[in-house]
């Protein structure tokens, strides 16, 4: 379980987070929810460590992470396992190198174990086949795959996804989510996401928190959401719903099109 | 100023909390073998054509008869050991090398891959910056023993080929007044270099944020600043080493 209180950011004279309180339980799909520069992955960044919060606190089960002893971050950082947007897999290591990296670098593993360890992970996210292909010949859902697999390869306890879906299509964006929630309960990780995709909150999310020019507005679970009376919220699924609406349509319009030239003889 | 307290924080962090001897090593003979073999045929290239081009024009302007011809070899001896082979090679390299740091971690650090090894717990800039840093600072001194050979070879050839002297009063100019000491001077001034080489363009790339534009940008920055920091410990080295 992940706690923080009033945590607050600015840069130069932008207030960017105001005072964000929250709890993230273990087991479960914690959504960050927000439109672009509501502040939600600068609140994702402060919580592992990547940006230092002008005030407030993090705890990780108990322990203080924010200004505590190097070592005791240390300790905490190597139970974090994160899934960044572009998936920041490193480009001179092939796969299986990506996923061994954190096996070598924090583990006592020996070759044998992490050979065993990698195999496991790429298994468990559907790339087994896909050992020694570089980073630039995979396509961006594998990617993913092999970013969830190298955050998952030193057990981790907190796993932390940076909008995982952007840049993909709606079916491989199901699977990323998918397995992001089989993972989650399976090793009863506390998982923290951050998303502005409304289908992976209803579908997959337990606990919401929506945040609004770096406030939060509304926190709860996501079967309430569609309840809430909070206007920028509802104005957010709104826009979101509206946008898939408008896909709809979009999609419906072409296929009557490629009908109708079917039908004429033109295709 | 804000600059140079940046760059020398830059520094201590390198060694603040730096990985096990193990993976640094591997991580060094990685770099030395990345930053000195694929540099060889660069250096050697340009410190033959070097070599020749001082050989030719030393003899075009030696007229007086009064000189002798052996004048030719101790004077591209001299000019190789104490400036060309040290100074050109660190120019070229940081055009090669610098370039090539700083544009490495500028996409590493936009594409969030540093990130990614800080949230692992690792040291980012230690793990990636310091064994460029080592070894730079060991191969460089290779590469120059390199360029000084492969130069005065130049400046033999383009003598003897074309005829500006006999190979005889070449060796023999090459061999009047060493001062073993010079090539002392050449290797302190190439592990200089290769420390403000690779420091630099760590520096420059280590911090790069935006996109693709600033990492272009960043590798610039690396190589000017780079060049205009060897040239100035270049004078500072003659003033204070000779």
């Amino acid at each position: 379980m992940i706690e923080i209180h009033n945590i607050h950011k600015t840069f130069g004279d932008k207030k960017v987070l105001d005072g964000i309180d929250g709890v993230f339980e273990s087991g479960k799909m914690n959504m960050l929810l927000g439109a672009s520069g509501t502040g939600k992955s600068v609140l994702l960044k402060c919580i592992v460590g990547l940006v230092k919060p002008d005030l407030g606190s993090i705890t990780y089960d108990g322990r203080i992470f924010t200004n505590n002893k190097l070592d005791i971050r240390q300790e905490i950082r190597r139970k974090i396992g994160m899934l960044f947007q572009g998936s920041a897999l490193f480009d001179s290591m092939n796969v299986n190198e990506n996923v061994e990296f954190p096996l070598t670098m924090l583990t006592d593993m020996n070759r044998t174990e992490r050979k065993k360890r990698v195999e496991f992970c790429l298994q468990r996210v559907g790339l087994e086949n896909a050992g020694n292909l570089m980073p630039s010949e995979l396509s961006g859902g594998m990617k993913k795959r092999v970013g969830i697999a190298r955050a998952i390869a030193p057990h981790c306890t907190y796993l932390f996804c940076d909008e995982p879906n952007s840049g993909l299509d709606p079916l491989t964006a199901i699977t990323i989510d998918e397995l992001i929630k089989e993972i989650t309960e399976e090793y009863d990780i506390t998982t923290i996401v951050v998303t502005h995709d409304m289908n992976s909150v209803l579908e997959y999310g337990d606990n919401v928190m929506f945040l609004y020019k770096g406030k939060k507005l509304w926190e709860g679970h996501s079967s309430g959401i569609m309840d809430t009376r909070v206007k920028e919220l509802n104005d957010f699924i709104f826009s979101n719903r509206l946008m898939r609406d408008a896909k709809k349509i979009e999609q419906i319009e072409e296929n009557e099109q490629r009908d109708e030239d079917i039908r004429n003889g033109e295709v | 100023m804000k600059n140079l307290g940046s760059y020398l924080l830059f520094l201590f962090s390198l060694v603040k909390r730096s990985e096990s001897p193990g993976i640094l090593f591997k991580r060094t003979i990685d770099e030395a073998v990345l930053i000195g073999i694929d540099s060889v045929f660069i250096v050697g290239v340009v410190s033959t054509f070097i070599g020749a081009v001082t050989c030719v024009q030393i003899s075009y302007n030696l007229t007086n008869a009064f000189i002798p011809n052996s004048t030719i070899g101790f004077m591209v001896r001299e000019m190789t050991i104490l400036e060309l082979a040290p100074t050109i090679t660190s120019i070229v390299l940081a055009g090669k090398v610098g370039s090539n740091i700083a544009g490495g971690l500028g996409t590493m650090r936009i594409t969030e891959q540093v990130d990614a090894l800080e949230v692992m717990g690792i040291n980012s800039a230690s793990y990636l910056v310091l064994p460029k840093i080592l070894a730079s600072v060991f191969v460089f001194p290779m590469l120059v023993v390199i360029a000084m050979f492969l130069s005065i070879l130049g400046g033999y050839l383009a003598g003897t080929l074309s005829g500006a002297l006999s190979g005889q009063e070449y060796i023999t100019g090459l061999r009047s007044e060493f001062i073993p000491y010079n090539i002392t001077f050449a290797l302190i001034k190439s592990v200089v270099f290769a420390f403000l080489i690779s420091t630099i363009s760590s520096y420059k790339g280590f911090f790069t944020t935006g996109g693709a534009l600033e990492v272009g940008e960043s590798s610039t920055k690396a190589v000017t600043n780079s060049v205009i920091a060897v040239l100035i410990a270049d004078y500072v080295c003659a003033q204070v080493l000779l």
